[in-house]
């Protein structure tokens, strides 16, 4: 549907229709982040034994994260006196733009998808390496020295996970032999979702994402225990906003990633096909998003050296062995 | 040309842990600490001084705001050497009741040093278990004394208030609801790959070091250093009670955790035979004039308080004020091996080596 839009010819009803579109995806994007974050923390409350938001909004403290972001809006703006003025301003900016531009490429439905790319998942790699720039600009920027190492974590970081991120994928590359997100859910219609064919590389990949979303047990870069708040410590009103948005938006991206390359995306379980693959989608991509949550309930932090030593000591190596295996199967196999 | 520096670091006065107002300048390289120095006094209140000029009653609840966590100990330690000097015979339902609020006092204590030693590592969950917990006792300690906190519960020669009806069988449902409780933290936290690495071989002492610098209480006791003075100088009644003396060899966070962690489950021991053994009836209060006056002389007693030794002397001229009061407080002693243990270690590792340490600022400043 997308695609046909995009390669018609150019006109006023067509643009319209795009542009509606994409409003349409900010909106249910937006819609996400503020239902994740109510969601988090009822979630949270339900594990700690307490009842989390459950005033305003009516019931179960439904608009309470809208309430949180009106205040956030509209509370005074503040820089800094010693901050570095213009790199302040921009690094909420860069560290939340390509946040939005990578959900264009992931297909929420074999037709609903906004770019077809050939190099689907490169490209959702590389766009989503713009963000690091942006928080190491922020910790910088901050002339804080909590913000500058928080900012150096999250560098070195994520830096780190993103190799072991990528190498976990390319054994489900040689298995569908494309890069294009749709055809892998495609390829996992007739052979079967890649967590099976590929369980190595989902626990790998698993643990890098939640690395690379700087989530627990790996949100070093904002440890508040040790950096107060990491490279935001000296952020605040809609600028601090800007990061949280940015940090849920690619928990949103990334958990549809992982729902995509491992779940089967929209492919429905056997004898439940008609249920539309829109709900498929959801309904996996929703598990993923507890998970994640469940995590956060549950583990300590990590060591900011043992955080290293685990990316390239045994994430790295595993997933090379995995392609390495996943390469021998099928050579000799799946032929 | 890439040229390093060392940079300086404040951690604190207002910092998520350092549980207080408590203030370290760092001398980092990278983010590893170079030099430490401890900055106290935030919370300096006088204690020592302001006794001075109260009588012994008034003393009591100034005791409260030194240990906020652990009050009940804090009230003991000045009675007890008020009643010492004095040579005072305290009934036994008193002695009872003291011993209970210690204990679950101690309880309340460590759980709450559970809850944010663990937050210190970023996870949330464990705080809000140990909270909950600790306020079924904070709930018990209040309907003891009135306060959740600052109880100002015992007085010279017994305690102010008779155990309400029904309190002692809620002591005792609450022993094995704890250690149901227990388990399930042993399972949640002390099996965890995350928390033993944070953990194990962190801020590592041996027995020398730890007797050197005059740590005590569960500090000493994770060197492997068997001293409790519960055990070792019997105050009050607790010969009467059968428990053990946990202690650990390695001297390191880990065993520190271990340590107050048994500790816990001797204290249930404690109270469960205290609250067995308790006589029906009796006095609570031993006959004492109207205004307590020490006589001449001086005194020095010590105690087992949930974070180590807690001493307190007094030196009287025979008036209903002390002529100078001093309490050896736990805390402030065992910060002293802070610097040490930080050179060389990163920041991550300092907030598991301070968290372990177990301050309270209220005690260490005075």
């Amino acid at each position: 549907m997308v695609q046909d839009l995009l390669e018609s010819s150019a006109g006023l009803l067509n643009f319209s229709i795009f542009f509606a579109l994409a409003v349409v995806l900010l909106l249910v994007i937006l819609g996400f982040v503020t239902m994740a974050i109510l969601a988090e923390r009822k979630v949270l409350g339900f594990m700690q034994g307490r009842y989390g938001p459950a005033y305003v909004g009516g019931k179960w403290g439904l608009l309470q994260s809208v309430a949180d972001v009106v205040k956030l809006l509209v509370k005074e703006d503040l820089i800094p006196k010693a901050a570095d003025k213009p790199l302040f301003i921009i690094a909420p900016v860069i560290a939340f733009a390509p946040s939005f531009m990578v959900m264009a490429t992931i297909p929420l439905t074999d037709k609903l998808q906004f770019a077809d790319l050939n190099v689907g998942f490169l490209y959702y790699i590389a766009i989503s390496g713009l963000t690091i720039v942006g928080m190491l600009m922020a910790g910088w920027a901050s002339n804080n020295k909590y913000s500058l190492l928080g900012g150096m974590r999250a560098a070195a970081q994520m830096i780190s996970y993103e190799i072991p991120l990528v190498m976990s994928v390319l054994g489900i590359v040689l298995l569908a032999g494309s890069l294009n997100l749709n055809e892998i859910v495609a390829v996992q219609g007739e052979s079967g979702w890649f967590i099976l064919w590929q369980p190595i590389a989902f626990i790998v990949f698993f643990i890098a994402a939640t690395a690379e979303l700087n989530r627990v047990p790996f949100d070093l870069a904002e440890a508040e225990n040790e950096l107060v708040a990491g490279f935001h410590t000296e952020y605040s009103g809609f600028r601090w906003a800007m990061f949280m948005l940015a940090e849920y938006v690619y928990m949103f991206a990334m958990s549809a990633l992982i729902t995509v390359l491992f779940l089967g995306g929209w492919l429905p379980l056997p004898f439940l096909g008609f249920i539309p693959g829109a709900v498929w989608f959801a309904l996996k991509f929703s598990l993923v998003v507890y998970i994640l949550i469940w995590f956060r309930a549950t583990f300590p932090r990590i060591r900011a050296d043992q955080l290293m030593e685990f990316a390239w000591k045994v994430l790295l190596p595993v997933a090379l062995a995995n392609i390495f295996l996943t390469a021998l199967i099928k050579e000799f196999f799946l032929k | 040309m890439i040229r390093t520096e060392e940079m300086l670091l404040n951690v604190g006065p207002q910092h998520p842990s350092t549980h207080g107002v408590f203030r370290l300048v760092l001398k980092i390289d990278g983010e590893i600490i170079v030099e430490a120095k401890p900055v106290i006094g935030y919370l300096h209140r006088g204690t020592e001084k302001l006794a001075e000029n109260l009588q012994y009653t008034q003393i009591i609840p100034y005791t409260d705001r030194m240990d906020y966590v652990s009050a009940m100990t804090n009230n003991y330690v000045i009675v007890h050497a008020v009643e010492t000097m004095m040579g005072l015979q305290v009934p036994e339902r008193a002695e009872y009741l003291r011993i209970l609020a210690m204990e679950l006092n101690r309880v309340a204590s460590h759980l709450l040093w559970w809850g944010t030693f663990i937050l210190d590592f970023g996870a949330t969950s464990p705080l809000l278990y140990a909270f909950r917990d600790r306020e079924m006792i904070l709930n018990l300690l209040n309907e003891l004394s009135g306060a959740r906190l600052t109880f100002n519960y015992m007085r010279v020669g017994g305690v102010k208030w008779d155990a309400p009806e029904g309190w002692l069988e809620k002591v005792a449902e609450f022993v094995p609801y704890l250690r149901g409780q227990l388990k399930g933290y042993h399972q949640l936290v002390s099996g965890n790959e995350i928390f033993l690495n944070r953990t194990k071989g962190i801020g590592t002492y041996t027995k020398e070091d730890a007797i050197n610098y005059s740590l005590s209480g569960p500090n000493l006791r994770s060197t492997g250093v068997k001293w409790d003075l519960r055990k070792d100088e019997p105050y009050s009644i607790y010969d009467r009670f059968d428990f053990d003396v946990v202690t650990r060899e390695e001297g390191d966070a880990l065993a520190r955790y271990y340590v107050r962690m048994g500790e816990i489950e001797e204290s249930l021991k404690i109270i469960e035979q205290a609250v067995e053994q308790f006589p029906k009836d009796g006095e609570i209060m031993a006959k004492v004039p109207k205004i307590i006056k020490a006589p001449k002389g001086e005194a020095f007693v010590r105690i087992e308080g949930s974070r180590g030794e807690i001493g307190c002397y007094i030196s009287s001229d025979g008036k209903k004020e002390p002529y100078r009061l001093k309490f050896r407080r736990p805390s402030f002693y065992n910060l002293q091996i802070l610097p040490k243990l930080l050179e060389g270690e990163s920041i991550s590792n300092l907030i598991a080596i301070l968290g372990a340490v177990d301050i309270v600022l209220g005690e260490v400043d005075g």
